[in-house]
């Protein structure tokens, strides 16, 4: 009688334990990317919402000052608003640029069948420079008496302007360089182009839908979403242009490409205004999401997922 | 007025020859089925027929046209393709519509096509569903959909039910058929399930490696196989085959002795023609006509491997003293065992010969036989 009793209260025991490893495990395995988010995302993120409401020089007394930070930068602040102008300048002309570039080398390579491996290569290879180096080989590009880009412009009788000392084409100049790193967005089209099955195009050609037709209501709704992943990823990465810009002309001439991150960059790192800094960062970051949700309710009109329907969807298919 | 003449027809991909002269004469309305092993051919020959690949040389007519450099669109043909190719992000109303609308037909016409498609196949409700909403059985029957609506002169089918569980492939089939009867129009179907071809076509073509192996009737492929590859493609379980010589010829009368025999087969043929006594000649004989005999009637002596009892027939896989393999179909559970010894005739009546480039040497068949199929042909010419 004892004895089992004794035993039973071990088995419950046992289970209790096994019950906390059988929930604890899941957790404990993905633990390294949770203290990875914890410690380098989710942390700094907290910390920078904290420090936009202080005065937070980098030596000195930290004071909180509420919403005095964001209040100065919206309504005395002409810096912020210059920056965010041309910052929304750039994203206009270099995001619609970015896509429709990325799609139509996408098409070409999707269709040549010449030596597509190498072109791909091609293509994707400057989006694996560092941005230094990148910006570097534009420097020389760029450069008003030796460059490249003036000596060929030369060859055919232009003398070409000074790229980036002229307010009006630096940013243009940066919007170029920039278009250089359209590789990543170039492929994901790509990979969305080769999944789209062969014989949806044999079925329209039989049935006499032309091409124009073809691309217009097979290609491009069938790659809606990535056409939306690579508007939004486009969108956060203009807002966030900053090394080339810093390189390449140091947010002249005249502050024509003083790009908001840059202004950003230069509140935190040459005023040492911390909270400022980080009060702009929050001020983009809120800017960017509303444009991504914005953006992600319109696409509801234009974009069809596999995924979307559930219901009855049991059947397998080819 | 929607015949069909192939002339000729070569097809290849870089070096690899697929298509190697095919020449083929459908009539209007009739239902044919390619047949053959994975990569024969057969879609190739389809999508050519459809336009979707430019052949090296050779014509196709269609009706009165010469439709060979024609553009697909303007070929008056549909396709059904193997997986569909239902457009995901239409509904189903607008997977039927979409090139009739952008063909310029008027809104009420297109309507008047769509909803008789889908009263014929039954899909008049799910008009408004997404492919990804239906089963396979309806995709399929959209697809099918999808060329009716074309009203065309062709129909082409690619392995259209390959993709279906067996129960629903079976009653797909008795609907394509009604579907034939009731537009009449001229089809054309790959497939390589024989079951289907024999079931469905008016006529098959039996394709081996870019060739037609033989054009007819299914009773005429199973009595009259032109060839060996045919006998041995046609019926399962499949003809078995044993090689002799010829050790006397009396004008048509041949006697069989050595290969695989043990005892010497007297049969009739219908040609007088002399067969080199040098070369081996091939026996076809269905495992159905095999009979189990005593030592001294026996042509053929083996030991069994193994009995597959399916109830009504059980399957005997004999291995004969030379080494052969042989199927025999007995009727019911008969009580023969493993690794007994079995004794077989082949009843000469029921026998192919075919001569030693494997061409088949014709031979009369009983009037019984000989009657179906000239039914058979008579139907499809009516
Ligand atoms: N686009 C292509 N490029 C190169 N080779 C091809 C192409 N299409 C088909 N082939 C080759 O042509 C041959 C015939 O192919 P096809 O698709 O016509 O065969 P099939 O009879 O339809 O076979 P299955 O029953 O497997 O569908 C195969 O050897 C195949 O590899
Ligand atoms: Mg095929």
């Amino acid at each position: 009688m004892d004895m089992t009793y004794a035993g039973a209260e071990a088995k419950v025991a046992r289970r209790k334990r096994s019950a906390i490893a059988r929930y604890a495990a899941p957790y404990l395995f993905i633990s390294p990317w949770i203290l990875g988010f914890l410690f380098f995302t989710l942390g700094p993120l907290v910390f920078s919402l904290t420090m936009s409401f202080y005065d937070w020089p980098v030596v000195g007394e930290r004071t909180f000052v509420g919403l005095d930070n964001y209040r100065s930068m919206l309504f005395d602040d002409p810096q912020f608003w210059e920056s965010l102008w041309i910052t929304v300048k750039f994203a206009a002309i270099y995001v619609p640029f970015n896509i429709i570039m990325s799609f139509l080398l996408a098409l070409m390579l999707h269709n040549i069948t010449f030596a597509s491996g190498f072109f791909r290569t091609a293509f994707y290879l400057p989006s694996v420079i560092s941005g230094v180096a990148l910006v570097t080989i534009w420097s020389w590009i760029y450069s008003k008496e030796y460059g490249l880009l003036n000596f060929m412009l030369s060859l055919v009788g232009i003398d070409g302007p000074n790229w980036l000392g002229d307010p009006n084409l630096a940013i243009v100049a940066i919007i170029i360089a920039s278009l250089w790193g359209l590789g990543g967005t170039m492929l994901i089209l790509l990979t969305g182009l080769k999944a789209i099955p062969k014989e949806l195009y044999e079925a329209a050609t039989v049935s006499g839908v032309p091409g124009w037709a073809q691309m217009l209501f097979i290609t491009l709704p069938m790659l809606g979403p990535m056409l939306l992943f690579t508007f939004i990823t486009s969108i956060i990465s203009a807002f966030q242009q900053l090394t080339i810009a810093l390189l390449l002309t140091k947010g002249g001439p005249l502050g024509s490409t003083y790009f908001f991150a840059m202004y950003i960059y230069d509140n935190a790192f040459k005023y040492f205004d911390m909270g400022y800094a980080a009060a702009g960062s929050w001020v983009m970051f809120i800017i960017v999401l509303a444009l991504s949700l914005g953006v992600m309710r319109w696409s509801a009109a234009w974009v069809y997922y596999e995924g979307e329907v559930r219901q009855n969807d049991g059947e397998g298919h080819a | 007025m929607a015949a069909i003449r192939i002339e000729n027809l070569r097809k290849g991909f870089g070096s690899l020859e697929v298509l190697k002269g095919i020449n083929l004469d459908i009539a209007d309305g009739e239902f044919v089925c390619f047949l053959g092993p994975s990569g024969c051919g057969k879609s190739t020959l389809l999508r050519s027929i459809a336009g979707l690949e430019e052949l090296d040389s050779g014509s196709i007519r269609l009706g009165d046209r010469d439709i060979t450099d024609l553009r697909s669109a303007k070929r008056d043909i549909a396709m059904v393709f193997q997986n569909y190719a239902l457009y995901p992000h239409m509904n189903v109303r607008k997977n039927l519509s979409f090139g009739l609308a952008l063909n310029g037909m008027k809104r009420d016409e297109i309507d008047r096509r769509v909803n008789n498609a889908a009263d014929i196949l039954r899909i008049s409700e799910l008009l408004n569903r997404k492919p990804r909403q239906l089963s396979g059985g309806q995709r399929q029957r959209v697809a099918i959909g999808r060329a009716i609506v074309r009203e065309p002169k062709l129909f082409l089918l690619d392995e259209p039910l390959s993709n279906l569980d067996a129960g629903l492939r079976v009653t797909m089939r008795v609907e394509l058929a009604a579907l034939h009867e009731r537009l009449g129009v001229t089809m054309i179907y790959v497939t390589h399930d024989q079951v289907e071809a024999m079931t469905l076509s008016d006529r098959v073509v039996v394709l081996d490696r870019g060739k037609v192996s033989q054009f007819g009737t299914p009773l005429e492929l199973f009595y009259q196989p032109a060839n060996l590859f045919v006998a041995g493609f046609i019926g399962s379980p499949r003809m078995n085959f044993v090689t002799a010589n010829v050790v006397r010829q009396d004008r048509s009368e041949l006697t069989l002795s050595g290969g695989g025999l043990a005892r010497d087969l007297t049969l009739e043929t219908l040609s007088s023609a002399v067969i080199a006594k040098d070369k081996p000649v091939t026996i076809g004989i269905r495992p159905d006509k095999l009979e189990l005999v005593s030592p001294e009637e026996a042509h053929l002596i083996g030991d069994v491997r193994l009995v597959e009892r399916l109830g009504t027939e059980s399957h005997v896989h004999i291995g004969l003293e030379n080494g052969a393999d042989m199927t025999a179909v007995v009727r019911g559970t008969h009580p023969v065992s493993n690794r007994e010894r079995i004794h077989l005739r082949i009843p000469a009546e029921h026998c192919h010969l075919f001569d030693a480039d494997g061409k088949a040497i014709a031979r009369a068949l009983d009037t019984e036989t000989q009657m179906l199929i000239n039914q058979e042909k008579s139907k499809r010419v009516a």
